[in-house]
């Protein structure tokens, strides 16, 4: 794999057009499609570009660092011969890399022999291992209804304004293997990091180096920053740097990932800009109609195969232009991952933290992680009631903002009882609170026995028995 | 076999431009470049043929060579076929991964069917039979669940010279021997079908059977029919993929064909773990004795993906011919279209509708028309049905992929988000959804349990319909507004909406419903509903009739009580008796 690295390619001098971030290179002779390239300015700086479009005379090259100040005549490219290949090391673990992957602050680059196309490979279907374990977050709303499992992709929709910075901050913290109700969660399975920054603000990537060091895991966090003012279509090398280094420390040294990515909305943005210079034809809001296919090439690098006892596991954080689910890249992000954490304004504003509105919220996984064996064998349950019995509050919500609270049968305003403990004890909790699987399950039984038994259909009579009546009783 | 018939001019993800158009013909299978990827002619044009690759085309260069093959894009088809999961032109996956390990390597070039295994053989025809397409000349027991019926490829005829004894051969080696207009020929297990070209059958025949999904929702509100269409809408998380796999788990095909079209890797894993360990409870025998699974997820390249439909419906059409109940599930024909516009739009040809090419509707068209219920060229009664997930953008119906895949189906399970979101699954909207099929196979459900499945759930639809028109008022004033009659209304509705409509698929009991469970428990709920309307009208109040600990019981059955101990259900109208007889008595 190292050797398209190594192979000398040719070189062309001049350019016949520059457009954005791209340029177009008449007279070199065979170039490869996907090939990088190295593009020198008049000066002599250096940056790096794709070929994204090759025929017998010309190829078409996106430039990773922009256009600024390349001539037609003054700019030399330089083809390498093969795709982008980055070198990969346990030892990038503790260290800082800009988007393209290259060590920030002048650290050096990674002794290794190993060498990985960015790119990736698809995963064969039949290599997979189904993920079935959990991971506890210690996050009652994530753990009891939306139970992360190691090797999932579970995105993170947020907005403007609202913590979900904090909160992966917190997952990224508190995440350990889970373990049954009631037993110790293991502490040898420590997580390895890999944190991916796609043009967000420098506090946001401040924010979490400095969360990472003072949980003291920074010297397991690898860290990729291409921030706001880094240039927009080095985003799109970021996440897949990122990728392979994870798959790197999951598929050959066996360790435990997570990955943290923000924002792919960003990301998708830089993909936008690239297609519309190039005149494609767009689908919906000018997004290119490849977006599905290709955040599906980031996405989909995630899981457990056979022949490692590593995963991946990957948590996306996107802002939802305008708070809006429909747009394309939460649509398309929903559309790949295994479900989807939702933040939500309002709660933020009701200073509910995390701010997880459930209903919206879903994880795929979490079905075959939990339960006997996993967390609790009422588990299931139970998760189905308070999700039916809080669907339930959203009706006796609006039904009451209609005739009034005092209009409503007594059962009603039960629910609507409920669903404020609900929101204030279950979802809510301190951003260093770590409950434990036990603790989560046991708050909801208290919660949902505030309703008489007969509202619960969900739970089973057997489970009614073990924790509902005497949870009911101290009520 | 293959050789050079031009190079490489141009080269865009999966699009590649070639001189040397004569020498190729349109729909050939061509392999491209030094390591022979896999592509196909999709345009011809003065000298300049266009291709799509079915691999990644990354480092490929102008100047590379083309390769002719001859042949148009073709599957195996043979014994070896069930219990498989091959990429959307056809790779066994399988043994890529022993090939490349756990990522997927390129220019691969492997048979999908296995050329050494033997299977036994026992023939049907004898030397001398005159025989014409589709005729079954012996049969392999291809999987325990499956008798594989080797037929005389449909284009064929003549008279048999010779047809091998009884034994073990492989799909290679010859069955028979065929005496036609031009010469003889050997017949083999393995024969080769061009996928882009429906194969053929003697005649199409009326859809009168249902397909028996287990679903509730599906059987008993918006039946399938054996050969007919449906198509699963539904924004993310709706439950598509659930119902999907459901349905492939739980339907009375006989065979099941699972097409991963553009979705998640897991998913297929999901279903090659768990379906060798479920029992089909028809065969008793495990799932995937039944099952063809073809993997091409979303991160496989794009033009696969869009092959891959065509590939599954081309072995469903295989088994039809046999004469057996094909099942073929297509998750997402939304990510097809995708890749139909992806690739139209690297050939820079003039979109239509969001992006999409002005022939989305044509080859959607093509598509579902290969669903059917027909007597094959051997006059067997066969069918292939076909469901389609549809995955449409932001969960809107009015995109271009649903509104044209409606005019091609008759069965439209529409999922709902809001219904989703309060975790009601299956998420079917029952005003919205539809299917074509009601009056079709009445008369199967009335032999079938003997009682008027067709007047049973209409009556419950017109309680759901105006359950739904109260609802609107009730948001508006309260419940408490409407008399005690419509209050029942509102209460029964709910019942078959948490009782019956609402199916959890990963409950072992709920998971699958016979048909007999289903009419029953139908029957059960109305039963209640016409015995408390009754008991209204003299003066009841509905808030006695919500407290009955019978609601709960009628809530609760679907989860209790097996299809094979339905005589539990005797016990609920017996308390629904004994608690309806008790008010009666109080309301005289
Ligand atoms: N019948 C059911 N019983 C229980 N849970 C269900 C059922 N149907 C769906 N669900 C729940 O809904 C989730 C999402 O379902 P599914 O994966 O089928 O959605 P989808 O429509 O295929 O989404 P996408 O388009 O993103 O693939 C499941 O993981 C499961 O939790
Ligand atoms: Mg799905």
């Amino acid at each position: 794999m190292s050797e398209a690295l190594v192979l000398g390619g040719q070189e062309v001098i001049g350019v016949s057009r520059v457009e954005g971030p791209i340029i177009v290179v008449e007279g070199a002779g065979s170039v490869g499609y996907d090939e990088m390239v190295e593009v020198l300015d008049s000066q002599g700086r250096l940056r790096m570009g794709r070929v994204l479009e090759v025929g017998e005379n010309m190829s078409v090259v996106e430039v990773f660092s922009g256009t600024t100040g390349l001539s037609i005549d003054g700019t030399r490219v330089r083809f390498l011969g093969g795709p982008m290949h980055l070198p990969v090391a346990e030892e990038m673990l503790g260290s800082v890399f800009d988007g393209m992957g290259r060590p920030l602050d002048g650290g050096p680059q990674p002794l290794t022999e190993h060498y990985a196309d960015i790119n990736g490979q698809p995963i064969n279907p039949t290599a997979r291992v189904y993920p079935r374990d959990y991971i506890q977050t210690g996050i009652s709303a994530i753990d009891g209804m939306n139970t992360l499992v190691m090797g999932q992709k579970l995105p993170i929709f947020s907005g403007a304004g609202i913590p979900h910075d904090q909160l992966a901050a917190q997952i990224v913290r508190q995440a350990t293997l889970g373990a049954p109700a009631g037993e110790q969660p293991s502490e040898t399975a420590q997580f390895a990091i890999v944190f991916a920054a796609m043009g967000v603000k420098h506090d946001v990537a401040d924010f979490f180096r400095n969360s990472f060091a003072e949980s003291g895991a920074l010297t397991r966090v690898a860290m990729f920053l291409n921030l706001a003012d880094d240039p927009p279509v080095e985003r799109l090398v970021t996440p897949r740097a990122a990728l392979t280094l994870a798959e790197y420390l999951a598929f050959q040294r066996e360790m435990h990932v997570l990955v943290v990515f923000t924002d792919m909305t960003n990301y998708c943005e830089a993909l936008r800009q690239i297609s519309n210079i190039r005149g494609e034809v767009p689908s919906r809001k000018g997004y290119p109609g490849y977006l599905y296919s290709d955040l599906a090439s980031l996405y989909e690098r995630t899981g457990r195969i056979r022949t490692s006892n590593g995963s991946i596991t990957q948590i996306p954080i996107l802002t939802m232009p305008n708070d809006d689910i429909t747009h394309p890249v939460p649509d398309l992000t929903g559309y790949i991952t295994e479900g989807q954490i939702v933040l939500g304004r309002q709660m933020t504003q009701q200073g509910i933290y995390p701010p997880i509105t459930v209903l919206p919220s879903l994880s795929r996984l979490m079905k075959d992680g939990i339960g006997k064996g996993h967390t609790r064998a009422d588990h299931s349950h139970l998760a189905a009631q308070l999700y039916a019995s809080y669907a339930h509050v959203q009706d006796v919500r609006s039904l009451a903002s209609v005739i009034g609270e005092e209009e409503l049968s007594t059962v009603d305003q039960q629910y609507l009882q409920f669903g404020r403990v609900f929101e204030q004890q279950y979802i809510h909790q301190g951003p260093t609170e770590n409950r434990s699987i036990e603790v989560t399950l046991d708050i909801g039984w208290r919660l949902i026995s505030m309703l008489p038994q007969d509202e619960l259909t969900r739970v089973s009579p057997d489970e009614i028995k073990q924790y509902y009546e005497a949870a009911h009783a101290a009520h | 076999m293959s050789q050079q018939v031009g190079t490489v001019t141009w080269i865009n993800g999966p699009v590649v431009r070639a001189h040397g158009s004569r020498r190729v013909s349109m729909l050939e299978l061509v392999e491209v470049g030094e390591e022979h990827l896999v592509g196909e002619v999709i345009g011809l044009e003065s000298d300049v043929s266009t291709i799509q690759v079915y691999e990644e085309t990354s480092g490929m260069h102008p100047g590379a060579p083309v390769f002719g093959t001859g042949m148009s894009l073709s599957v195996e088809l043979g014994p070896g076929l069930l219990r498989g999961i091959f990429d959307g032109v056809q790779r066994p996956l399988p043994a890529m991964e022993r090939h490349s390990g756990s990522f997927i390597g390129r220019g691969m070039h492997m048979s999908p069917l296995p050329r050494t295994d033997k299977w036994d053989f026992t023939p049907v025809l004898k030397a001398g039979d005159k025989v014409s397409g589709g005729a079954i000349v012996g049969t392999v027991a291809e999987t325990p669940a499956l008798e594989h019926r080797v037929m005389i490829p449909p284009d064929d005829r003549g008279t048999l010279t010779w047809v091998a004894p009884a034994g073990q051969y492989t799909i290679v080696e010859p069955i028979a021997r065929l005496r036609t207009a031009t010469g003889e020929q050997d017949v083999a297990m393995l024969q080769r079908w061009p996928v882009r070209r429906p194969r053929p059958y003697r005649a199409r025949a009326g859809q009168n059977m249902p397909l028996i999904t287990g679903q509730r929702v599906l059987d008993t509100f918006f039946p399938l029919a054996k050969g007919g269409s449906a198509a699963i809408p539904g924004g993310f998380g709706a439950g598509k993929t659930v119902m999907q796999h459901s349905i492939a788990k739980w339907s009375d095909a006989q065979v099941v064909v699972y097409i991963g079209c553009g979705e998640r890797g897991n998913e297929m894993t999901e279903v090659l773990q768990e379906f060798p360990h479920l029992v089909d409870p028809r065969s008793g025998r495990p799932l995937m004795e039944r099952t063809v699974l073809i993997a091409n997820t979303s991160n496989m390249p794009v033009a696969a993906r869009e092959a891959s439909i065509y590939t599954g419906i081309t072995m469903a059409e295989y088994y039809r011919d046999m004469g057996y109940h094909v099942a073929l599930m297509a998750d997402s024909t939304s990510r097809w279209a995708e890749a139909l516009r992806e690739i139209s739009g690297r050939l820079e040809e003039m979109p239509a509708e969001e992006g999409y090419p002005a022939y989305l509707a044509a080859r959607l068209a093509e598509f579902y028309e290969r669903a059917g219920f027909v007597e094959t060229l051997n006059g067997q009664p066969g069918s292939v049905s076909v469901i389609g997930a549809v995955s449409p953008p932001g969960g809107d119906f009015s995109e271009p992929v649903t509104q044209h895949t409606k005019r091609f189906i008759r069965c439209f399970w529409a999922l709902d988000k809001a219904l989703a979101s309060a975790r009601h699954f299956p998420s079917v909207n029952w005003l919205d959804s539809y299917s074509e099929y009601l009056e079709d196979v009445a008369d199967w459900w009335r032999k079938q349990v003997g009682q008027d499945w067709y007047a049973m759930r209409s009556v419950a639809m017109e309680l759901l319909t105006e359950e739904s028109r109260l609802a609107q008022i009730v948001k508006l004033v309260g419940p408490d507004a409407l008399p005690d009659e419509q209050r029942l209304i509102l209460e029964t509705a709910r019942i078959l909406r948490e009782g019956f409509l609402q199916q959890s698929a990963m409950d072992d009991i709920d998971a699958y419903s016979t048909i007999q469970k289903q009419i029953r428990m139908l029957g059960l709920i109305l039963h209640f509903h016409t015995r408390a309307q009754h008991i209204i009208k003299r003066g009841a109040l509905i808030t006695v009739i919500h407290e009955l600990s019978v609601v709960n019981d009628l809530i609760r059955m679907k989860a209790l009580i097996a299809n094979d101990q339905l005589d539990k259900m005797d016990e609920i109208r017996r308390r629904i008796d004994e608690q309806m007889d008790q008010l009666e008595s109080e309301y005289r």
